[in-house]
């Protein structure tokens, strides 16, 4: 049944856009840590994409393959009065960058939005296959 | 009797690529950000005519409206030299504009397709409804009212 495979591959692109949505949720949250005490600031997570047959040739679907974290400093401000400062006097914060991860979540809703669309449409569609031949 | 299946056969074929389709073009929706994929799309008219056996659809009563649907060719699609994922009748999208990660799915034309072969399913379905009401009322016993 090949619209039925419509809902693996467009679920399985629905489930890695809501696993990008997650690990956007948690960098954003982490976007303003400092670093312990063991000078490890929190690193922004990106999740890895990659194709995945479902089954069949031509039925693609989506997993996520790896989460990567960026190897980028963090970001260093100068404040002594800080109970995490280091002995100069830095206080390392982690290195999400704000801008990026809201255009990360933006375009990962849309995605998310446009397969829960395409589901919908081949359920519209198989619910009238189903009536073939009745009325 | 063969006479009054020919017309359906034609139809349901058409209704079986244009699953197909749907399903190809989800594909490419669900991969629209997955580094270094190829969208796919299918040249319908000539799968269809493969799958007919190469009957036109003008020899096949009643079978013109889908015909006309299916006669327009895609612009844009690149036929298959070898490829990882090669099948027949499959053929790689054209970049419309070169992306960073070798992603070739242009979300646009991906929804405009996929809405444009969804009400072509369901035309195809409506095609086949009133084939077999046609059917179903010429064998009704006409004394019965």
């Amino acid at each position: 049944m090949t619209m039925l495979r419509i809902f693996d591959v467009s679920g399985s692109a629905a489930s890695a856009q809501s696993q990008r949505l997650n690990t956007v949720a948690s960098n954003l949250a982490n976007a303003d840590t400092v670093a312990g005490p063991d000078g490890q600031a929190y690193k922004a997570r990106q999740v890895v994409f990659q194709t995945t047959l479902m089954g069949e040739v031509g039925a693609a679907g989506v997993r996520v393959s790896n989460v990567v974290e960026d190897s980028t400093p963090g970001r260093r401000v100068h404040d002594p009065k800080h109970p995490a400062a280091d002995a100069q006097g830095y206080v390392t914060y982690s290195n999400v960058n704000p801008v990026e991860e809201m255009v990360n979540m933006i375009s990962a809703s849309r995605s998310y939005q446009n397969n829960i669309e395409v589901m919908n449409t081949a359920k519209s569609l198989l619910l009238k296959t189903l009536q073939l031949g009745q009325s | 009797m063969q006479r009054l299946t020919q017309a359906l056969d034609f139809q349901a074929q058409a209704l079986v690529l244009r699953a197909e389709r749907q399903r190809l073009i989800a594909s490419n929706i669900a991969n629209a950000d997955t580094p270094g994929y190829a969208a796919r799309d299918m040249d319908f008219a000539a799968a269809l005519r493969e799958a007919t056996g190469g009957l036109s659809a003008g020899q096949i009563a009643g079978a013109v409206p889908a015909a006309q649907a299916a006669v327009a060719p895609r612009e844009g699609h690149l036929a298959l030299g070898a490829g990882v994922r090669d099948e027949p009748g499959l053929l790689y999208a054209h970049h419309s504009q070169d992306s960073v990660d070798r992603n070739t799915v242009d979300l646009d034309r991906e929804r405009h397709s996929f809405a444009d072969n969804a009400v072509k399913y369901e035309a195809t379905l409506r095609f086949i409804n009133g084939h077999v009401r046609t059917m179903l009322d010429a064998m009704r016993n006409p004394n019965q009212g």
